[in-house]
């Protein structure tokens, strides 16, 4: 009877934890507007930004955490998750670019420095989620090997994914391209800047992390 | 400009745990030979690269070019996914080709399910 009662009892406030601490991870290639959504997100929902935001590449340069994010369906329902904002996974990072943006040698150096801590923290980071939301920049092909990398890593953990192309408020924005490159998932065009289709994106957000 | 292309059968990296396959990949790589491997890495493996690249970065390594057909890639019938399921648990990850490009040689490895091509810098 003792027995029963314990795993009755490790049953519900296991189920209970994971749900108040459900880990929603925006993960993708540098660039893609991981987290002008997270900004998005946080100014909706809490009033205030996540992080800065920049055109040059590896501005995340560094794992951040947004707990306690609460969004609402329009049928009442609630959702909440820590929101995780990663830096864009990289295969390399040249600190030249970096000059050619205008930034100093030393800094440059500095910002590849981190930028390559950040891939590794990325990666180290996916067995803690517990859904992913991958932000593709939908200007840009979506065949690339860190993309095909990131859904296999997912799918071997069995981590629930959301797809979203990103920036459709720009001209050679192609969702269909991302659509056929990853046929097994579904496919949600937002513009995380301007907040087109953002409620369909917050409504997709329900169904990946039941 | 030449370029060093080293193949990789996959009969060499078959016994090797996933650390040692990719440090002898990574050391190819850093020696500024395109690498060809026969098949493919794990998903997990290729997570591991590129954390190990990530790590080897200075002023000499900028990093990699990565790429791999597949060539099962767009064929979504059934008993063709499973036959190569099947090939692989028998086999292991031989299907395909895997490409490791040092990146200061290889500028970029635009990928179509069936084509690669690789622009040098």
């Amino acid at each position: 009877m003792k027995a029963i009662k314990k795993f009755f009892s490790n049953f519900f406030s296991s189920l209970f934890r994971k749900k108040s601490q459900v880990k929603l991870g925006l993960y993708g290639p540098p660039n893609g507007g991981k987290t002008t959504l997270a900004n998005r997100i946080c100014e909706d929902w809490l009033g205030e930004e996540m992080g800065s935001v920049s055109a040059m590449a590896h501005e995340t340069r560094e794992v951040t955490i947004k707990e306690q994010v609460t969004i609402k369906a329009k049928d009442g329902r609630e959702l909440s998750f820590n929101l995780v904002d990663t830096p864009g996974i990289a295969t390399k990072i040249d600190y030249e670019e970096f000059l050619k943006a205008g930034i100093k040698e030393k800094d440059a150096k500095e910002r590849a420095k981190e930028a390559t801590k950040g891939v590794i923290d990325a990666i180290k980071w996916l067995d803690d989620m517990d859904a992913v939301v991958i932000v593709l920049d939908s200007t840009k092909d979506p065949y690339s090997q860190v993309n095909i990398t990131i859904v296999g890593n997912l799918q071997a953990r069995d981590i629930p994914v959301l797809l979203v192309a990103n920036k459709i408020d720009l001209k050679k924005s192609d969702i269909k391209k991302i659509k056929a490159a990853f046929p097994q998932y579904d496919v949600i065009g937002i513009s995380a800047k301007h907040g087109k289709n953002i409620e369909e994106f917050y409504e997709a957000l329900f169904e990946v992390t039941k | 400009m030449s370029l060093t292309l080293q193949f990789i059968p996959y009969a060499e990296i078959e016994q090797l745990d996933s650390k040692a396959r990719i440090k002898k990949l990574l050391d190819a790589a850093k020696k500024d030979k395109i690498v060809l491997l026969e098949g493919r890495l794990t998903a997990e493996e290729e997570a591991q690269l590129i954390q190990k690249t990530m790590a080897s970065i200075n002023k000499k390594f900028k990093g990699i070019e990565l790429s791999v057909i597949y060539p099962d890639a767009g064929n979504n019938e059934f008993f063709a996914k499973l036959k190569s399921r099947l090939v692989n648990i028998l086999l292991g990850n031989r299907s395909g080709l895997t490409i490791i490009g040092p990146a200061n040689v290889v500028k970029e490895i635009k990928q179509d399910p069936d084509k690669i091509q690789l622009l040098t810098q």
